[in-house]
């Protein structure tokens, strides 16, 4: 059992903490209020290696491991949550179906532009009616010679309105259930796909998320990513890796969360001392201390789990939905330590409440999670 | 173009300095990093390779074992080598006996230039660069903000009381980077998964020739009697009252308490 960092991974959580602190967080506040895609954030990240962290360098990633990639969304999150979940659904649901299922062939064309951060991606599973139940798709492609035709529609996908290609499920046989199910490459820009427009959120006000709609979508039989009929067991599995970013991005917001109530707890009188030394502030600290702590645990196992080609999807199950219920009840606690202040755009814990609700829904809500681990207890 | 970078490890600026039983500074606990002012040296000298697109850039430090971090640190940035000359052990040096060591290390090394930070942010002497040029005999330009090169010299523009003074000198020499001469990148991905395969040089004192005792607290010429840390801070006074009052109230105790006019 060995608890250290190795030294490239303290190295790039020092590197990503200062570039967090120095470039993202100052942009934060703005980046909420105004609802802006940090396009210049984006690109800063993107000459850093990092939105290619955890793929070879072959693919035109860095080489980096998923601890790596853990700590580098935590600590982006804990600086701008908006800017956290446009780079961790950038790897995670963008670039990641491409490194497990893509032939050589899709890796060269698609994941190296991805990886380098030429553009972003996107993975388009949920539907209007097909949501915690994506395997209820309705979105279908029928084949006509060499070509597929798609039709149907996709909603809150994230980043698709700066994504250079997106990925989605579409039905393929319907008679097959799940195993009709196939993954297609949507470029943009292709005939009869449309990105619609962005959805007004509570909160991660800066990231993209947006309708996408297929009317006679064309494409030819080599943008089918690896297998056809397998697009229900891929998106799985890519949600397994996915869940590990969500904790860590719900680990960022908490540890925010904290930094900033511990820092106001002491500087805030009231009965002439500061309030924190009031027992009832102090144990509110003290559990949101020892849930980040258990969580950042939980997240670096999953992680360490998947770099060592082990199963790890029940432990990232444990890790997103822990990570994202202590997150949201450090959120809650973090504006009632700030009082009234906490009501207000002056603090930063009003968005810190709002950005970390989604971490309980997105990719998988916490329902979904209680649901897989108890189906991988054997329930 | 060969350049030599002369490096420093030092705390963390944010670090709280406490005391151990022994009086000595405590080290447990504390971050160690780049030296700010060496990181702006770092900083230029992969600009300068960059610009002339060609050249290579050399770490050196002297310092125990987990100064090895910092020189990765470098090379995370992009430096191609680092030199480490481990004092482990070595007790009660002093900016002389250091920049003894240095120059001793630079005989190992290949340059045609060398930059270092003006100070370190630990004890902030500004002596070892400035020590080491008059050892290997070439010239210094210390507290810089600008450096251009030329065929076999050097341009630089160095912080004067109330200017600047422009220096043109012949190279080799040795110049010392003040704030401003360059804003260090933070090192890429990429850049820290190539720094472990970086080559890296490691010589004990021994290994230079060196006697552990004339370059510890036997060469010294300086010897740290006592450390203390600065008594704490008082809490502020608020002065009430109209502007005008309370202004006069303040002037009044800035003579009779605070004793500063
Ligand atoms: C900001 C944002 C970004 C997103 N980005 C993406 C993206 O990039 N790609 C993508 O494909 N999707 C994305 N989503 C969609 C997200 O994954 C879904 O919203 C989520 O999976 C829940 O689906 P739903 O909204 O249809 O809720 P529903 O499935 O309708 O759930 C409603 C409620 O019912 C509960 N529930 C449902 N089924 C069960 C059950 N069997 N047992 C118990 N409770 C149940 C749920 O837990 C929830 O509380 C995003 C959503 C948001 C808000």
């Amino acid at each position: 059992m060995n608890f250290e960092l190795t030294e490239e991974q303290a190295m790039l959580r020092n590197m990503v903490k200062e570039f967090a602190d120095e470039v993202i967080a100052p942009r934060a506040g703005e980046i909420d209020r105004t609802g802006e895609f940090p396009v210049d954030i984006v690109k800063k990240l993107a000459e850093l290696d990092l939105l290619g962290l955890p793929f070879p360098e072959k693919y035109g990633g860095a080489g980096g491991d998923t601890v790596s990639y853990a700590i580098a969304v935590e600590e982006i999150s804990r600086a701008c949550a908006s800017t956290g979940i446009t780079y961790a659904a950038h790897i995670s649901l963008g670039c990641s179906p491409f490194y497990l299922f893509g032939t050589e062939e899709q890796k060269q064309k698609y994941l190296v532009p991805l990886a380098k951060g030429e553009y972003m991606g996107a993975f388009g599973l949920t539907e209007p009616n097909a949501g915690s139940d994506a395997g209820g798709t309705q979105t279908h492609a029928v084949q006509d010679g060499d070509e597929w035709v798609i039709n149907g529609s996709k909603i809150f996908i994230t980043n698709a309105g700066y994504a250079g290609t997106v990925v989605i499920t579409a039905v393929t046989d319907k008679s097959k259930g799940t195993c009709g199910i196939t993954n297609f490459i949507i470029p943009r820009g292709t005939p009869g796909f449309t990105v619609g427009k962005e959805f007004d959120k509570m909160g991660l006000r800066g990231s993209n998320t947006v309708p996408l709609y297929f009317d006679n979508v064309r494409v030819p039989k080599e943008n089918i990513l690896g297998t056809p009929g397998q697009g229900f067991k891929q998106f799985l599995e890519v949600l397994d890796g996915g869940r590990i970013s969500i904790g860590a991005m719900s680990l960022g917001i908490a540890q925010a969360c904290l930094d900033a109530s511990l820092q106001y707890a002491r500087e805030r009188k009231q009965f002439g001392q500061s309030i924190s030394k009031f027992q009832a502030i102090q144990f509110k600290l003290a559990d949101m201390a020892m849930h980040i702590e258990l969580a950042r645990l939980m997240i670096w196992k999953a992680a360490w789990l998947k770099d060592n080609k082990k199963n790890f999807s029940k432990e990232a199950a444990y890790a997103k939905l822990f990570a994202s219920e202590i997150a949201a009840k450090a959120a809650t606690e973090a504006v009632q330590i700030h009082g009234g202040y906490g009501y207000m755009k002056e603090y930063p814990v009003e968005r810190f409440y709002r950005d970390v609700k989604l971490c309980e829904i997105g990719e998988g809500t916490s329902e979904v999670q209680r649901i897989v681990i108890a189906r991988l207890l054997g329930c | 173009m060969k350049i030599l970078v002369l490096m420093k490890q030092t705390f963390d600026t944010e670090t709280k300095i406490s005391l151990d039983a022994n009086g000595k500074i405590d080290e447990a606990g504390v971050n160690f990093v780049v030296n700010p002012y060496c990181e702006f040296a770092v900083e230029e000298a992969l600009r300068i390779k960059e610009r002339l697109g060609a050249g290579e850039v050399t770490v050196l430090s002297v310092g125990p074992e987990r100064a090895e971090t910092s020189i990765r640190q470098c090379l995370a940035m992009g430096a191609d080598k680092g030199v480490l000359v481990n004092t482990g052990g070595l007790e009660g040096g002093d900016e002389f006996t250091t920049a003894q060591i240095v120059a001793k290390a630079i005989e190992k090394v290949e340059y045609d230039i060398i930059l270092a930070g003006f100070q370190a942010v630990d004890d902030g002497s500004a002596q070892v660069a400035p020590r080491v040029a008059e050892l290997l005999g070439i010239p210094q330009v210390t507290v810089i903000t600008k450096l251009e090169l030329e065929d076999g010299k050097a341009i630089a523009t160095r912080e004067i009381d109330d200017g600047v003074e422009i220096i043109e000198v012949a190279l080799p020499a040795i110049f010392t980077a003040q704030q401003g001469l360059a804003e260090p990148r933070y090192p890429s991905m990429k850049g820290i998964m190539q720094a472990k395969k970086k080559p890296m040089e490691r010589y004990s004192l021994a290994d230079l020739g060196l006697d552990a005792g004339l370059v510890g607290t036997d060469g010294a010429k300086v010897k740290i009697v006592e450390l203390s840390l600065p008594t704490p801070r008082k809490g502020g006074k608020i002065v009430e009252g109209e502007p005008a009052e309370a202004a006069q109230k303040v002037v009044q105790l800035l003579r009779s308490e605070a004793k500063v006019i």
